[in-house]
């Protein structure tokens, strides 16, 4: 492998213990790829704020400790804990301490304390083209996807190596030849006037991840999405049900002008025909419940609420009169929180039982306050992880039904 | 019977060998307080991996995988050695990691693992921290 004189410098400790020491494990990592060489990146998003024993913690007190600082603008993911509402999560107090310390313990890198999986929808989002070292799956697949900005799948330890080096291993997903599809997905059999639904993006999102195993796909066919909010969904279920960090969606991603840009002039080594059946098929998986069961709680906001869905929250609040009210979950970033209730947003909203939850998500933390019932939700990636994370059975919906269920405390289908 | 393989994480080590032949995802796969496998996808179930040479085709996974070997490397749970068919990011990381936190050496080397068994003794000889670097690891098979 091909270092430069600075790779080599910081290797060799003459820019500091720490320095050193993230270039080491850079390093290494470039090697396991079979990378020849290091490219520079310009922002990191580190997915290390979930504890998974004393190591996590090890680690970056390390780091601190051999004075390290990180060299680009750094974002963190979502920890264990809700630093704005502590008294929302029910950790014991020994699980709490060393939660709590991870997430602080990374501010004192220089890192920003974003905590939100969502850092492509805050003032740290990055350009088309640029090079960057994200850990977070649905990050991964926003930033490579939507915004055309390049990272592979970083994540334990190495984003925050490349964060405190600037440097990441130049393969994959960095270089021009690693981004070409690979595996078609065609739409075919739906209705010209298919209505760009969250839950079709959300299906699609389901059935991509789950058929292109290492390869990335190409989506044609795909109805113009209502706002980035809906790739955003799409991206997220792709990368619960399989590992897609980048997908291309033809005439609708940046490096999809058109099917030909989508494989670089190569052709794809499979087709896989979407049709309306799939979608349906995939969308009644993710329920585990019939319309009218009783509900315990709605969560929204997997991956963090964006202002704009939080717009279209309100306005269905607003629209509606609870009977029954139960609590409505919505993760979202904190400094989209902090405006919202600058602005006055969540007033004259007493009747419903809205819990805004930053830092940190309902499907990873104990924030439920009951765990035997039914919960709904919006998004395919807290329907895919929440029964195995925490023991819920779900049943998935549109906004719009969410809104209705958690009036009447009961799963209604069919409101438009 | 000797065998060349590439180093990638340094270190020595002489353990039985546990030879796995379906990847193994260390996190959701393996109890770090114990080092047994608690995939239930997989073959080798229950199963202790604390103390032995692991033998695998190649890692697969979350990269929460660092994490978890790494840990059971730190509580002396994990395995002494790793030797893979392919290599792999998400563990070489880990071993490193283990390595500069606690001096604690987990060699991962790189080596056809044809004709390796279980509970045949291993012993690997990777001192340079160099993937250039090849090394003989040498099978001894069980008293």
């Amino acid at each position: 492998m091909h270092l430069s004189d600075g790779d080599r410098s910081m290797l060799e400790g003459e820019q500091g213990d720490a320095a050193g020491f993230a270039m080491q494990i850079v390093t290494a990592f470039a090697e396991a790829v079979g990378a020849d060489a290091l490219l520079d990146i310009s922002r990191a998003h580190i997915d290390g704020c979930l504890y998974h024993g004393a190591v996590s913690l090890d680690f970056v007190e390390r780091l601190v400790a051999g004075g390290g600082r990180v060299r680009v603008p750094t974002t963190l993911n979502v920890g264990s804990l809700d630093l704005i509402h502590p008294e929302l999560v029910h950790l014991p107090a020994e699980e709490q301490r060393p939660a709590e310390r991870l997430m602080r313990v990374h501010e004192a890198l220089g890192c920003q304390p974003s905590f939100t999986c969502a850092p492509y929808q805050t003032l740290f989002r990055p350009a088309f083209g640029e090079q960057i070292a994200w850990g977070e799956s649905n990050a991964i697949v926003f930033a490579n996807s939507v915004i055309g900005a390049r990272t592979n799948r970083y994540g334990d330890f190495v984003d925050l190596c490349c964060a405190m080096t600037g440097r990441a291993p130049a393969w994959g997903l960095h270089l021009d030849a690693g981004r070409r599809g690979q595996i078609l997905f065609r739409l075919s059999g739906f209705p010209a006037s298919q209505a760009p639904t969250d839950s079709l993006f959300i299906a699609i999102g389901l059935i991509v991840g789950r058929r292109s195993g290492e390869r990335i796909p190409v989506i044609e066919g795909l109805p113009r999405p209502r706002d980035e909010d809906q790739l955003k969904a799409l991206g997220a279920a792709a990368a619960s049900t399989g590992a897609v960090a980048l997908f291309h969606a033809v005439g609708i991603t940046p490096e999809a002008a058109t099917l030909g840009d989508a494989f670089a002039g190569g052709t794809p080594e499979e087709t896989i025909v979407i049709t309306p059946a799939g979608v349906t098929e995939a969308l009644v998986e993710l329920s585990s419940v019939p319309a009218g069961s009783p509900l315990t709680a709605i969560c929204l906001g997997t991956p963090h609420f964006s202002r704009a869905e939080w717009d279209r929250l309100l306005v269905l609040l607003r629209q509606t009169q609870p009977t029954r009210p139960i609590p409505i979950y919505v993760n979202t970033d904190r400094a989209v929180l902090q405006q919202l209730e600058a602005e006055g947003a969540f007033r004259n909203l007493t009747d419903w039982r809205l819990i805004p939850v930053a830092d940190t998500c309902t499907y990873i933390t104990a924030i439920l306050e009951k765990l035997d019932g039914v919960v709904m939700t919006n998004s395919g990636k807290w329907a895919h992880y929440a029964p195995g994370n925490i023991g819920v059975r779900v049943a998935f919906g549109e906004l719009e039904e969410c809104v209705a269920s958690a009036a009447a405390g009961r799963v209604i289908r069919g409101v438009a | 019977m000797r065998r060349p393989a590439k180093v990638y994480v340094a270190g020595e080590a002489e353990a039985a060998m546990i030879v796995l032949s379906v990847p193994l995802s260390f996190w959701g796969g393996i109890d770090a307080a114990t080092g047994r496998i608690i995939d239930h996808s997989h073959p080798a179930l229950g199963t202790s991996i604390a103390g032995r040479i692991l033998v695998m085709p190649s890692g697969r996974g979350s990269s929460s995988s660092s994490s978890v070997l790494a840990e059971t490397i730190r509580r002396g749970t994990g395995p002494r050695g790793i030797v893979l068919a392919h290599p792999d990011p998400i563990l070489t990381v880990g071993a490193i990691v283990a390595g500069a936190l606690y001096d604690l050496r987990c060699p991962i080397v790189i080596c056809s693992i044809d004709g390796l068994r279980s509970g045949d003794i291993l012993r690997v000889s990777a001192a340079v921290p160099d993937a250039a670097e090849i090394c003989l690891i040498e099978s001894l098979h069980a008293h």
